[in-house]
């Protein structure tokens, strides 16, 4: 253990952050700002997450910390670590029994449950930002639900390309008023976050804002009638699970451009290969 | 069978290691102590401080050392480190008028009360290397005498007293602080002041040069550059009166600018203003300048749409630690959302080159 407060943060910090937080959850999908904090990582490496995090930990909790799906990626063990020096919880990768899971770019596949609290890390809260740099005119929009840009967008998109040219980070509706950004998470994990038991809150460090989806909330990704909202993927089974519902990393394996498609979530498959499942490529465990 | 990116946590603990040796770089050469960077790389500490927010030049030294000489680094520890103070109250203002100077001087009177000081500059060395700092010499002494301490007045003072200068509105409000509140805008000067003193010295350079190239051109004089250590005094509660709790050594900048006058203003010289921790007189005079830029809408001058009079622009881009650490944080896997970008591609491709064909076959 370290001179350091439970989990890092003095506990008035905390307190600022729960408040926004606290606010967030009561106007689903707006983006609060809070004080956000130096942290001892850089910017952009998920101290919005880490914040949101201190904020809600408490002694019993159980931290999953995962980076694209993964629980081994360097960052994810590098914030995992943090968590594990400055506020001593357990930690675990397994989704099931964490109660609080930060992400990066992913939700887990294993359906979450109520109790369970998600915070995403996010790089740029703004969904209207590279339509409208300006800070001060994205925040009139939302105020006036002004979103006829975003919309333009997408039209201009299927214009263009035959459909929405938007992979992550696909722009939601929450609750029928606020645009909401995801965070870079892929658009097939969209659904995930519509009607979820599980607390979803989502933090900007460098940004200074902090957003939330209370349980069983409505959120409907951005489309039209005509070009609905496909949540799609590599069209492969994992390789190693076997898996055809899952989100899939394609890695290269020889230099002759072979590849192999896994699942992003790591404990997912993991589960499903100790549960006998073999992919084209696995195995049996 | 691929093992993926498993290993993450050795691979960590194994970079740590081998950027600590690296660090000491070759045991064979001495090791740089703290006090030495604190001595000899003053500037260097000196940026620290200001840009980290906390004036400490024993902190400042470790963490340049800590960040083997990355200033921005070092900046980003000492950043890091002061969010975990606690804070027992604030100071009461710095009086700059009663410094105590070490250099003192102003570009638009040959001479002025408190006189022309030029103190400890490199303003007319000659950059020539100099080959003897390569070999241990004796220390250099500079002769000198003891002196008063002179009264120093302001110099843009006087041009007030002509009210050939705008007047500047008198305030007891105590200014935002922007570390414990999120920046929102339009921001008030103290606001504006506050980001730029802990702004990146290359970016405010580079904003206050552009300005000297035409975009919001404002011609500034310096009106005054002052070095010196003033009194820190601290009203405490209990006692009921200010105690003197030390001292700090800052640069303050005051610029003249031309003004033509507006609608509502006759024409007089309006300021700039800069002001940070110890000598760093390349950051306060870049921070009038940009300050100055910054002032259009309360003087009612025209937005000519330079990058230097957008005050959303400068100050959400002139933190270095929000920076770099977003600009570095693209080094981190972003494989989930690469995949999905390429299979969008891959998807767009197929249908435009079977579009393509198919316009042949016709």
């Amino acid at each position: 253990m370290s001179d350091y407060n439970f989990a890092y943060l003095d506990e008035e910090t905390k307190r600022m952050i729960r408040r926004a937080i606290l606010k967030g959850v009561a106007i689903p999908g707006y983006q609060v700002p809070f004080a956000s904090r130096e942290m001892p990582m850089p910017y952009g490496w998920g101290t919005g997450g880490v914040q949101v995090t201190a904020a809600c930990l408490t002694p019993e909790d159980v931290l999953k910390v995962i980076d694209q799906g993964a629980d081994d990626t360097t960052n994810a063990v590098s914030i995992r670590k943090f968590f594990q020096r400055t506020a001593g919880v357990e930690v675990t990768e397994a989704t099931a029994e964490a109660s609080l899971i930060q992400t990066r770019h992913r939700i887990p596949e294993a359906a979450l449950t109520e109790g369970q609290i998600v915070v995403f890390q996010v790089p740029i809260p703004e969904p209207l930002r590279f339509l409208e740099p300006r800070e001060t005119e994205t925040r009139k929009m939302h105020e006036l639900e002004e979103y006829g840009l975003m919309h333009v967008k997408l039209y201009e998109d299927i214009a263009r390309h035959g459909q929405i040219a938007t992979a992550y980070a696909y722009p939601v509706k929450v609750e029928g008023r606020y645009v909401m950004d995801p965070s870079p998470i892929p658009k097939f994990d969209n659904p995930k976050m519509d009607g979820s038991p599980a607390l979803m809150l989502f933090g900007a460090g460098r940004e200074q804002r902090i957003y939330a989806l209370p349980p069983y909330t409505k959120v409907v990704s951005l489309d039209f009638e005509d070009h609905p909202f496909v949540a799609s993927k590599a069209d492969h089974d994992c390789d190693l699970c076997g898996a055809s519902d899952t989100y899939l990393d394609e890695v290269i394996v020889d230099d002759q451009g072979g590849r192999m498609f896994v699942c992003s979530d790591t404990d997912h498959c993991r589960c499903r290969r100790e549960a006998g499942h073999v992919g084209r490529l696995g195995v049996a465990a | 069978m691929y093992v993926a990116v498993k290993g993450g946590e050795r691979a960590i603990d194994n970079a740590h290691a081998w950027l600590a040796e690296e660090r000491r770089g070759d045991p064979a050469v001495p090791e740089l102590g703290v006090a030495q960077i604190r001595e000899q790389l003053a500037l260097s500490v000196n940026r620290v401080m200001a840009e980290g927010s906390l004036y400490d030049p024993d902190l400042a030294a470790l963490a340049i050392k800590q960040a083997r000489g990355d200033l921005i680094e070092a900046v980003f520890l000492i950043r890091a480190y002061r969010t975990t103070l606690p804070r027992f109250g604030a100071s009461r203002p710095v009086d700059t008028a009663a410094m105590d100077c070490l250099r003192r001087v102003s570009a638009t009177f040959k001479d002025v009360p408190g006189g022309q000081v030029l103190g400890p500059t490199f303003d007319y060395t000659h950059r020539l290397l100099d080959f003897k700092l390569m070999a241990e010499g004796k220390a250099p002494v500079a002769p000198g005498e003891p002196v008063e301490p002179a009264h120093v007045p302001h110099v843009t003072g006087f041009l007030n007293r002509d009210g050939l200068i705008e007047q500047e509105p008198v305030s007891d409000e105590a200014p935002g602080d922007l570390t414990r509140e999120p920046l929102e805008l339009p921001a008030n000067r103290a606001l504006r002041l506050q980001s730029l003193a802990r702004g990146d010295e290359g970016f405010v350079l580079g904003m206050a040069y552009s300005t000297q190239r035409g975009y919001a051109r404002n011609h500034a004089f310096v009106g005054e550059l002052r070095i010196g250590t003033c009194c820190v005094s601290m009203e405490i509660p209990e006692l009921s009166f200010a105690v003197e709790i030390g001292e700090v050594e800052l640069t303050e900048c005051e610029t003249v600018n031309q003004f033509k006058g507006s609608k509502t203003e006759p024409p007089q010289f309006t300021r700039g203003y800069g002001l940070t921790f110890a000598q760093n007189e390349r950051k306060a005079i870049s921070m009038a300048l940009v300050d100055r830029a910054l002032r259009w809408r309360e003087l009612g001058e025209d937005n000519s749409g330079a990058a230097a009079q957008d005050e959303e622009f400068v100050l959400m881009h002139s933190d270095n630690i929000q920076a770099t650490g977003f600009l570095e944080h693209i080094k981190l896997p972003h494989y989930v959302d690469f995949q999905s970008e390429l299979e969008l591609v891959r998807k767009i491709r197929a249908e435009a080159m079977k579009a393509n064909e198919e316009a042949a076959d016709v």
